[in-house]
């Protein structure tokens, strides 16, 4: 099965990690393995060839016509052009105008998309690792395969499906009615769930100091608007297919820790709460590394299920930055600009990525 | 997402290295089956690439056998391509200076590609390009040069469900001709389960009543917006009214996909929607009798309805770009037009194509009949987003104030002339 082949992947993989830290102890060799150089990058040569022609060269590409006023016609390196500077970073940072209001409304879309995802999805998957470890559930197998098979459907798939779950008179909606609650028009709504909640306690008009003040052109009530309704719906799809993975990411790590040092804390009289929190969660560090990283990554490049279910609407309130950056380039003609927001989403993930290791780092360091 | 994403890329690397291995050694093989195909045909040197945004297999097939049709006539090889995403498509090939030979285009798409000068100006070459309705030539001309043909197109008529009609006890005296009477029908008409009217939620559910109220959006020339108006706020205004009244909705508030399936299913008794409803009837709700009647005119009298087009596009750097005006020629042709309009439902952009048209499709003269005051439906260099700003604030317009909502359109606008020059 999809499962078992993946834990032995994942198996493999930390044995190459272990077995590489240990290379690196050694000191880098010279004198008579000199040539060894040279056979290395001999038989590395079509890797790295295959990383230069499809890695380096299209970011290059596209870091030119980033700052470029590249019309579409032709290859953006034959002169047909030419050089503008951050012109195209300016009309998305610092000018007022559609970019800038559209690139905020696209950050804090997708902000509230990465806060409710990564941890959601994470917590989710870690829940499903740790009931399917479990060495006396019956039909592990069956349980393995029926949470990974949203991973596994095209995405595509799974969101036409949505569409129809979500529908106005959709199978949701119809539930609902049936509890006696009235559900929103889920695909049209584009109020903020904060918003939403502050009108239930009676707050319908921001304050001054929020309505007139903001950042990249866009009120601090704005950003704070929280994710439409529709966008939650997206956030819903993503937890939903995604968790399935990391669930088996986490079962593998969870099935590398050996039975002896969980026996060895039942002998301490640890009970089954203090034996995850304290035996198992910091054994599944490294791998808790891995799957926030891969989560956050993943959940700020959303793409497809924009591009399939809203297309940015209702009100922009679905709008991702790398959305806004196909229909900008593809859409409006502007490449120029539409490359320059997929270089400010790269800045993003790379500042983030930093960041969290740099959290997850530091506790290491503290023990 | 990413980790599919990694996947997929580790796949495209394999699958690369396999082709890499796979043409390193069958080498010869690939040579020899090349060589044979280009060469041959006799009197052209085509073959010509068509590359199509099509509605359905009833159009992909009517273009095919048309192209098809073509080739007989003058030899000349032609292939029709379906695009799945007709802008992307289009873009990669104008990238890899590899674009199709003839291809549709809209109007968007055709002011972006005509300021870059990337499209071939060759409509005044066809046969009597003054047939084609002034609406559609102006949609088309960019610097005072009428570029590409139009291929065919659609304008606004008002849809009326004729049960609903009379169960609400009104007859042919009562459709509407002015706005004050839209709004009775359109209240009389709304019951429990069902709206008066469903507008389609987005700039082109609205521009109608401003060009009625006296309004204009964008200067001919794209140089000047003027979308915040007094008669364009009024306009918006009078829509407004029948939203929050609920005599009019939007699609989605019906829980409809858009206009024409709320008006199928019956959730409204009438829409202001083009001829692409009557393909959606037949197919969809072939039980569901309708008329189409021209749409009310404004306060002053004014009609005015909008016309939505596509054109045969040849890009200027193509060498074979006579071949490609001969076979625009063929499919432009006033009898090719209606063989199209047969097939697939479309109204000839030939105005010598109206009198056969309507013999044969009587029930949509209505949609004929706008061709006199019909206004070119939106379309500026790199407007794209704008346009589509424009479209999702409309799609808010209950909850907001016309004024403000226009104002915030304007500026827009505004900023993307400027940046035009």
């Amino acid at each position: 099965m999809a499962g078992a082949a993946t834990a032995a992947f994942s198996d493999r993989a930390s044995g190459r990690l272990r077995h590489g830290r240990r290379r690196n102890g050694r000191p880098p060799g010279g004198g008579i393995h000199g040539r060894e150089a040279a056979a290395g990058w001999l038989f590395t040569a079509p890797a790295v060839l295959m990383i230069v022609v499809f890695l380096i060269v299209p970011i290059i590409m596209a870091l030119w016509v980033s700052a470029s006023d590249w019309s579409g016609l032709g290859n953006p390196f034959s002169g047909g052009a030419h050089y503008v500077g951050t012109k195209n970073y300016a009309a998305l940072l610092t000018q007022p105008g559609l970019p800038r209001q559209q690139l905020a409304q696209s950050l804090t879309n997708n902000l509230y998309y990465v806060v409710l995802v990564v941890p959601l999805q994470t917590i989710l998957a870690l829940c499903l690792a740790v009931v399917l470890n479990r060495r006396r559930l019956a039909g592990r197998g069956f349980f393995r395969t029926a949470y990974y098979f949203p991973s596994v459907t095209s995405t595509v798939a799974i969101s036409v499906v949505f569409l129809f779950l979500f529908n106005g008179s959709g199978v949701i909606n119809t539930l609902l009615s049936d509890l006696g609650a009235d559900g929103p028009t889920w695909f049209a709504d584009p109020n903020g769930l904060i918003h939403l909640l502050l009108g239930v306690f009676g707050v319908h008009n921001p304050p001054a100091a929020l309505a007139n003040h903001g950042l990249l052109g866009q009120s601090w009530w704005d950003w704070f608007s929280g994710p439409s309704v529709a966008m939650t719906v997206l956030i819903i799809l993503s937890i939903w297919t995604t968790s399935g993975t990391f669930m088996l990411i986490f079962l593998a790590a969870l099935q590398n820790i050996p039975a002896e040092i969980e026996e060895a804390a039942i002998v301490d009289g640890t009970n089954g709460w203090q034996r995850l929190r304290r035996v198992t969660l910091p054994m599944l560090r490294p791998t808790l590394f891995l799957v926030l990283t891969l989560g956050l990554i993943g959940s700020w490049q959303v793409f497809d299920q924009v591009y399939i279910m809203s297309q940015g609407n209702p009100a922009g309130t679905t709008l991702t930055p790398a959305y806004l950056s196909y229909s900008t380039s593809f859409g409006n003609q502007q490449w120029g600009q539409g490359a320059a927001v997929s270089f400010l989403l790269f800045a993003i993930i790379v500042v983030l990525t930093v960041l969290q290791r740099f959290l997850l780092r530091e506790r290491d360091g503290g023990k | 997402m990413k980790t599919r994403l990694g996947l997929a890329k580790a796949a495209t690397i394999g699958a690369a290295v396999l082709m890499m291995t796979a043409a390193c050694s069958s080498g010869g093989g690939f040579g020899g089956s090349g060589g044979s195909s280009p060469t041959g045909s006799g009197g052209g040197t085509g073959p010509l690439t068509v590359l199509i945004g099509s509605s359905g297999p009833a159009e992909t097939n009517a273009v095919t056998s048309a192209a098809k049709a073509f080739t007989q006539q003058t030899g000349v090889k032609v292939t029709v391509i379906a695009a799945q995403n007709l802008t992307q498509q289009l873009a990669q090939g104008f990238a890899a200076n590899k674009a199709p030979d003839v291809f549709y285009l809209d109007p968007v798409s055709f002011q972006n590609y005509a300021k870059r000068g990337a499209l071939y100006a060759y409509a005044d070459q066809v046969p009597n390009p003054d047939d084609f309705y002034p609406a559609l030539k102006a949609t088309f001309t960019y610097n005072n040069a009428f570029t590409c043909v139009p291929k065919d197109w659609s304008t606004l008529g008002l849809a009326i469900n004729t049960a609903d009609w009379s169960a609400a006890g009104l007859t042919s005296a009562d459709i509407p001709t002015t706005w004050a009477q839209l709004q009775t029908v359109a209240k009389k008409l709304t019951t429990a389960g069902r709206t008066g009217l469903v507008l389609a939620p987005d700039h082109t559910g609205v521009d109608d009543f401003m060009y009625q109220n006296g309004g204009t959006l964008l200067s001919d020339d794209t140089k000047t917006a003027s979308v915040d108006s007094p008669q364009n706020v009024q306009a918006l205004s009078y829509v407004k009214g029948l939203l929050t009244s609920g005599a009019a909705k939007f699609p989605a508030a019906l829980s409809a996909g858009w206009n024409g399936e709320a008006f199928g299913a019956n959730k409204a008794a009438m829409t202001i929607v083009g001829n692409w409803l009557v393909g959606t009837m037949t197919s969809d709700y072939p039980n569901v009798k309708y008329q189409v009647v021209p749409l009310p005119a404004g306060p002053s009298g004014t009609k005015a309805t909008l016309s939505f087009t596509n054109c045969w596009g040849i890009p200027s750097s193509d060498s074979k770009r006579d071949e490609a005006v001969k076979l625009v020629e063929f499919l432009s042709s006033p009898e090719q037009q209606l063989t199209f309009a047969k097939e697939f439902g479309v109204m000839p952009s030939r105005a010598s194509d109206a009198a056969a048209w309507t013999k044969e499709f009587p029930t949509q003269a209505a949609f004929l009949q706008g061709s006199s005051y019909a206004h070119p439906d939106l379309a500026i260099a790199g407007g794209t987003q704008t346009i589509a700003d424009y479209d999702s604030q409309v799609a808010q317009l209950a909850n907001t104030d016309p004024s403000t909502l226009l104002k915030k359109v304007q500026q827009n606008f505004e900023s993307v002339i400027s940046q035009n020059g």
